[in-house]
């Protein structure tokens, strides 16, 4: 396989949507119990798409089998158009490098500094100059919105809206095409949260990202969610923009869009982002 | 040729000159896996640049851009502009465009980073190790003092005594710890027995090995043995529980429910220590006794008979006092060490690996310093 990225990437504009990622008749299982069960998704290129579903419902384990953490027993998971489990080590390495993620709790390693855990990708696979090793983790520091004497900081001494936008400048170290966010809300005052969310919608826009996020945030994707697919039963029950949710007739979607705290964020009048936001 | 090289196109850029004005062509991937030759084509064009002239950087031909290239870019445009050759970069993809303006060059705060000098950071490094060396003598007399306070609150019934927790402890310090106790004792009893056979056949004494034997396990070896045994099993299992406790809050969970740390956690775990301790000793000194009788037996050649008359002769029952009577200040002296340790973990996985070892060490140490003190105690009381 000696292609170059343009040729692969004209072979998937061929064929029908631009995706980067197509998760086909995906089946994980932890033990006996089927967590998803033949789940079908793409994620299409430059878009954020918001993925729901009730808590223990599999969402964090369909991002962590695309990402290679937790085992399928079945079904196709293709990145950039490659399948993941034919890849060798090496070209696998080369795909990984080209998406960041940013966990739930943030996963920044205690024992080293902001910009440490910054440049610990960087360094890993980049070589340059050790001056522009400390501008480029004091430009991903300032993209994220931290204050510059964050950089000598260690994880234990930031604020939990600090770890996240810290967490996120590592995801954006290697300048990757896919972001993967898991609760990027979670834990954060209203404020904070729709900051975050303004942060990751700017930041889509100037480097041109695709965004997979698993929320339950309902202002986050009304707000800055493109696409929303939804996750019952170990499959994808509807996809679509905001709109389509709401007017799902499923009984858990109707739960969950015209439930009480939807209402009170008052998602049917239209002045959804002015109120209340899960903050769990 | 690596093969992630060959998923990216080089950057390049062509200097041309034109009426005066100076125009480089960009073209190739200007993108963090070719970093290394980004930086070098800049560096190449500010060197070429010579002249006081106008200068553009025509990104038309860029494949690909991200956030290092358009760094890299716009800091040389800053650099020609230092230099006396005001640049501009012309784009026309969109995607670019705001690339470069969210990513425009800014002096960026300096890292702080910490010169170091050889002989005053060693002595400062000297000096610090004193201080903390003091400040832990004062932690450990302060956290002694509030361990007692917990034992005499629960002694005088105003707070619970947690049974099954004591009980649990007991279990894991005492019970758990027998066999692996029972073992080197005997082993190392066993080494000690034949070393002494060896060195007495030459004196034609070989019975006196029971002597020999008696006297260094009792008061010696076995509280010996254990502590450092306890100190390596138990110490470091309880600062990593109390530190990762620590990390979790769960240490201020119990303070907010109003109850003290020091009577939940540590009065069981030292207490369990203080009766696990003497017992562990206890088991120890009979099994070295044992594994050195039988060694005496099968290469010495002193029957047991010999060897238990010999031992009755040679031991009294202060030889067995002076070992027993050391135990429970062993045990006090880690079980405090640990829980300092333990308490003294702060967010980092590190810093429980740090206090986990210095727990270790500490109490080693203190262990030996201890036995040698009642060593000279004794030794002057003539016991």
């Amino acid at each position: 396989m000696v292609v170059t990225e343009a040729s692969t990437g004209d072979v998937a504009r061929r064929a029908q949507v631009d995706a980067v990622i197509r998760v086909h008749d995906l089946e994980v299982r932890f033990g006996e119990k089927i967590i998803l069960n033949g789940l079908n998704l793409d994620v299409r290129r430059g878009e954020i798409l918001g993925f729901v579903g009730a808590s223990g419902g599999g969402k964090s384990v369909l991002m962590r089998t695309i990402l290679g953490l937790a085992t399928k027993k079945r079904g196709k998971i293709l990145v950039f158009d490659k399948d993941l489990d034919t890849l060798s080590v090496r070209r696998r390495e080369a795909v990984e490098r080209r998406w960041g993620v940013l966990f739930q709790h943030g996963a920044l390693f205690s024992s080293q500094t902001v910009r440490q855990n910054i440049q610990m990708p960087m360094r890993e696979y980049l070589t340059m100059s050790e001056r522009l090793f400390d501008e480029m983790a004091a430009l991903k520091i300032e993209l994220v919105g931290l204050k510059p004497d964050a950089a000598d900081k260690y994880p234990s001494e930031l604020s939990g809206g600090m770890i996240k936008r810290a967490a996120l400048a590592r995801a954006l170290a290697l300048d990757p095409e896919i972001l993967f966010l898991d609760e990027p809300t979670s834990g954060l005052d209203p404020i904070g949260a729709q900051e975050f969310d303004d942060l990751i919608a700017t930041l889509q826009r100037t480097l041109g990202l695709t965004v997979f996020m698993v929320t339950h945030d309902l202002d986050s994707l009304s707000g800055v969610c493109d696409r929303i697919a939804a996750l019952a039963d170990g499959k994808v029950i509807a996809e679509g923009p905001i709109e389509t949710m709401m007017a799902s007739q499923h009984p858990w979607l109707r739960a969950y869009f015209h439930g009480s705290r939807a209402r009170r964020g008052s998602l049917e009048t239209g002045h959804f982002r002015s109120s209340l936001r899960r903050d769990d | 040729m690596r093969p992630k090289r060959r998923l990216t196109l080089k950057p390049d850029a062509v200097l041309h000159r034109a009426e005066g004005a100076v125009v480089v062509d960009l073209s190739g991937d200007w993108s963090a896996p070719n970093a290394h030759e980004c930086e070098a084509e800049a560096a190449q064009v500010l060197a070429g640049v010579k002249e006081r002239a106008a200068v553009t950087l025509n990104a038309r031909g860029v494949a690909r851009l991200d956030t290092l290239g358009a760094w890299v870019l716009s800091r040389l445009v800053h650099d020609l502009g230092e230099q006396g050759a005001p640049a501009t970069i012309t784009v026309t993809q969109p995607a670019h465009k705001i690339l470069f303006e969210e990513v425009r060059y800014r002096p960026l705060p300096e890292s702080h980073r910490t010169r170091q000098f050889l002989v005053p950071d060693m002595l400062a490094d000297i000096g610090k190790v004193m201080v903390d060396a003091m400040k832990d003598l004062v932690n450990g007399i302060a956290f002694l003092g509030s361990f007692i306070a917990g034992c005499i609150n629960v002694i005088m019934g105003r707070s619970r005594f947690r049974f099954a927790s004591l009980v649990a402890q007991l279990e894991r310090v005492g019970l758990r710890s027998v066999p692996i106790i029972v073992l080197i004792s005997m082993l190392v009893g066993g080494i000690i027995a034949q070393q002494s056979v060896f060195q007495l056949q030459s004196f034609g004494t070989v019975s006196f090995v029971a002597d020999l034997l008696g006297v260094l396990v009792l008061r010696e070896l076995a509280v010996l043995l254990t502590s450092i045994m306890i100190a390596g099993r138990t110490g470091s299992s309880f600062t990593a529980e109390l530190g990762s406790m620590k990390m979790r809050e769960e240490i201020d969970a119990l303070r907010t429910m109003g109850l003290d740390p020091i009577e939940i956690l540590v009065v069981p775990r030292i207490v369990a220590l203080l009766i696990g301790l003497p017992l562990l000793t206890f088991i120890s000194s009979m099994a070295g006794l044992f594994g050195g009788g039988v060694v005496a037996m099968l290469y010495g050649g002193v029957s047991p008979e010999v060897f238990l008359s010999r031992l009755q002769n040679a031991i009294g029952i202060n030889t067995f006092v002076v070992g027993m009577v050391k135990a429970p200040f062993m045990a006090l002296v880690i079980g405090v060490i640990a829980c300092i340790e333990g308490f003294a973990v702060s967010g980092s996985a590190e810093s429980l690996g740090a206090r986990t070892t210095a727990s270790v060490v500490k109490s080693i140490f203190m262990v030996i310093v201890v036995d040698g003190l009642f060593a000279m105690f004794f030794a002057s009381i003539r016991y």
